[in-house]
């Protein structure tokens, strides 16, 4: 002790945990990884770039992920308005994560595999999966009717946090089979493990840092901290930055501005770049804000004040890259509207593709238990099908 | 056939290779000709590599496929199950070791939310070929946590098939073939049996299917249902009851989920009466859904109620007590005694 460092119960221990949390941290903090700003002009960053890849004009691949952004909130909207017609039996909302879902969605590449958790609408999307096999798990025809290995793009996870563990498996799997740290950009692969800040306090998503750390396994650990989870702040998950977990792993972390596209897809792009070198995991915390609820059967005026959604409604993700378009002359109007015409079109499929979905038959549910069925539950499939059948006839 | 074991193959025997091993040697041999079969066969848990496991069951294995397909985890059993499941997602089939029963209970949510569901969830696109190894049961002398039966809780969980080996050859039988098994498998091993008793094994004859139960001794007056440690306990019972003129049938079911009722439902409707034991208690055990199935369809049949021997309904007691509250052999005649008696 100098004299000058603080004296108290917490002198000789740390920083003061009581900035953590304070006004420099309202809208990130310092460290806030940003290429542009809410009003839509672009900054530089020391370490991160936007690079639209290889073959790709920059202007082309930002209005790319404007499309992508505008037509995500639509499948969003679209489906709560579904929700409200009876059509679904819940939504869970992403309004607002638009730019941390396509930012991370677009810096994959196609070896690449994602774990989503069941909100990953956009990544979804940019994986090219039809929006309308995500509907099904919300109106009760199914659990997630697509195949995995077509699109690369894992089943929504329900119990939090549980699909971290699959995604660092899925990476040891990875190195296990030869496809990380080759040097070939066309076949070395990593995996993106999604998750949200409520999902931080879960012992799996803490086993699977240290599994990843461990093994040095090819994951990108992306969280979305949309400051709530349900009804509970981010104060109740972590009493510091969640970004700065990621040491005490033994792995780098970073926190990005998750309403700035182009900032999430560097960041995104070059923790990717990280794993499928044979780097290991990095977490990337994409900082941004629920604008919605937590589902559509959520209530957030019980437990968080208006004031803040407004102040987060001028860091809108879509907006900036807008005003970032039109102020630089990079889109005409014909630009705008085509693409709004393109949401108009998706959402009219979506509702009636939602609409025509059949319902599952009641003896549909016996067949997919086991790859190999048991001669109990074939007994038992028997029966009930003999039950429904006494039906017949009958009126 | 009174008192006379038929505690033998269920298959033609070609060859002269036999060879005397214990459970624990069993399982060894039969995870190792399951690695050197596939590739695909990775093995992981705590402690599984240079010390080959805390019962040695993958003693050497570590050594001959190496690090990559040994794999010592850190100690969560969640994150064990987790990644195995997110392996098995890439084409591999993970073995892992729990190291004790007790220690199950970490990666429970893993097993009955994902491990049982995946398949069901995807629509059959995500098979789950998992083999969870679980060493159980009591009778080491363990402190608390060490000697657990929690074969229900997995019976219960539709998407689980659940077996439980009894001796060295099905041991190293029934490993490699819930390896081979598409779907995920509960392999229970008795633990208190892995070093005890020796046997022939002879690698030509061919082993009976895994979800099948067994007849291992033959009598005419009452039928005894048991798997796992309480099969020793049963053939014990029926040699002393043989003694006194009792002449009681042991089938051991080795598969516990699904239950292969067909030679249960053949040698009750004999015998006319059925006695479970198991260690596990036996409030809502697998005696309860036995019971059932026994009455259901032989009920015409049945002399006497079916009565269940297992533990009581406590937990696991300290050491000293196992031995009283574990079924033994004289509670086993007591309760066969009474069914006969009824």
């Amino acid at each position: 002790m100098d004299g000058t460092a603080p004296v108290g119960p917490g002198a000789g221990f740390g920083p003061d945990l009581a900035e953590v949390f304070g006004p420099s941290q309202q809208h990130g903090g310092p460290e806030l990884v940003q290429l542009l700003t809410p009003e839509g002009e672009r900054v530089e960053h020391p370490e991160f770039r936007f690079d639209p890849g290889p073959g790709v004009a920059e202007d082309e691949a930002i209005r790319g992920l404007y499309r992508d952004m505008v037509l995500v909130r639509r499948i969003d909207t679209e489906s709560t308005a579904l929700q409200r017609h009876g059509e679904l039996g819940i939504w869970a909302q992403l309004l607002g994560q638009e730019a941390a879902q396509v930012g991370a969605g677009r810096a994959l590449r196609p070896q690449d595999f994602v774990f989503p958790t069941y909100r990953e609408h956009g990544v979804a999307w940019c994986r090219g999966l039809d929006p309308l096999k995500l509907l099904g798990l919300f109106r009760g025809v199914d659990h997630g009717d697509w195949d995995p290995k077509d699109v690369n793009f894992g089943l929504y996870t329900i119990v939090i946090g549980a699909q971290t563990l699959h995604a660092t498996g899925y990476a040891m799997g990875m190195q296990r089979d030869g496809v990380v740290g080759t040097g070939d950009p066309d076949r070395d692969a990593a995996v993106v493990a999604h998750f949200g800040d409520g999902a931080s306090s879960q012992g799996d998503v803490n086993e699977s840092f240290i599994f990843a750390a461990s093994y040095n396994a090819p994951v990108v650990f992306f969280c979305q901290n949309n400051q709530w989870a349900i009804s509970e702040p981010i104060e109740r998950q972590s009493r510091i930055p969640l970004y700065q977990r990621a040491l005490g792993f033994g792995f780098p972390g970073v926190r990005v501005d998750g309403n700035d596209v182009l900032a999430t897809h560097a960041v995104t792009q070059a923790a990717l770049q990280r794993a499928r070198d044979g780097q290991g995991p990095t977490f990337v915390e994409a900082y941004t804000y629920r604008m919605g609820a937590h589902t559509t059967t959520d209530d957030p005026t019980r437990y968080r004040l208006s004031d803040d959604v407004e102040s987060w409604k001028l860091r809108d993700p879509i907006a900036r890259v807008e005003a970032y378009l039109k102020r630089n002359g990079l889109a005409e109007q014909s630009f705008f509207d085509a693409v709004a015409a393109e949401a108009d079109e998706l959402g009219v499929r979506l509702r009636e593709g939602c609409k025509a979905m059949p319902d599952p038959q009641p003896l549909d549910v016996f067949d997919r238990v086991y790859a190999e069925m048991t001669p109990e539950l074939e007994a038992q499939k028997a029966e009930y099908a003999a039950y429904l059948s006494s039906f017949e006839g009958a009126h | 056939m009174a008192g006379q074991s038929t505690r033998q193959s269920t298959g033609q025997s070609t060859g002269q290779s036999t060879e005397r091993i214990t459970l624990a040697k069993g399982l060894n041999l039969g995870l190792r000709k399951a690695m050197e079969a596939d590739p695909k066969v990775l093995l992981m848990g705590e402690d599984v590599g240079k010390l080959g496991g805390v019962f040695r069951i993958t003693d050497g294995l570590q050594k001959d496929f190496g690090e990559d397909r040994v794999i010592d985890s850190p100690l969560a059993e969640s994150g064990i199950v987790g990644t195995a499941v997110g392996m098995a997602m890439r084409g591999y089939r993970p073995v892992v070791e729990i190291q004790f029963d007790g220690f199950v209970y970490p990666a429970y949510d893993q097993i009955v939310c994902q491990v049982a569901k995946l398949h069901f969830r995807s629509q059959g696109r995500i098979p789950m070929p998992m083999v969870i190894r679980i060493p159980f049961g009591g009778g080491i002398g363990a402190v608390e946590h060490h000697s657990e039966s929690p074969e229900a809780q997995f019976a219960h969980t539709p998407g689980l098939k659940v077996v439980a080996c009894s001796n060295p050859v099905d041991g190293y039988w029934m490993i490699q073939q819930a390896i081979a098994c598409d779907d995920p498998v509960i392999f229970l091993e008795p633990k208190r049996q892995y070093h005890a008793d020796k046997a022939d094994l002879d690698d030509t004859v061919e082993p009976a299917p895994l979800f099948t139960s067994r007849v291992v001794r033959q009598g005419e007056d009452v039928t005894v249902l048991a798997y796992g440690p309480t099969v020793k306990t049963a053939l014990k019972a029926a040699e002393a009851a043989a003694g006194e003129g009792r002449s009681v049938e042991v089938i051991d079911l080795r598969t516990l989920s699904p239950l292969d009722m067909g030679p249960v439902h053949e040698s009750v409707r004999r015998t006319g009466r059925a006695v479970v034991c198991h260690e596990a208690h036996v409030n809502l055990g697998l005696g309860a859904e036995l019971a059932a199935r026994v009455q259901e369809e032989c009920f015409y049949s049945l002399e006497a109620p079916v009565l269940r021997v297992g533990g009581f309904d406590t937990p696991y007691p300290a050491s000293r007590l196992e031995e009283e509250w574990l079924p033994d052999l004289d509670r086993l005649l007591d309760a066969v005694d009474r069914s006969l008696d009824y």
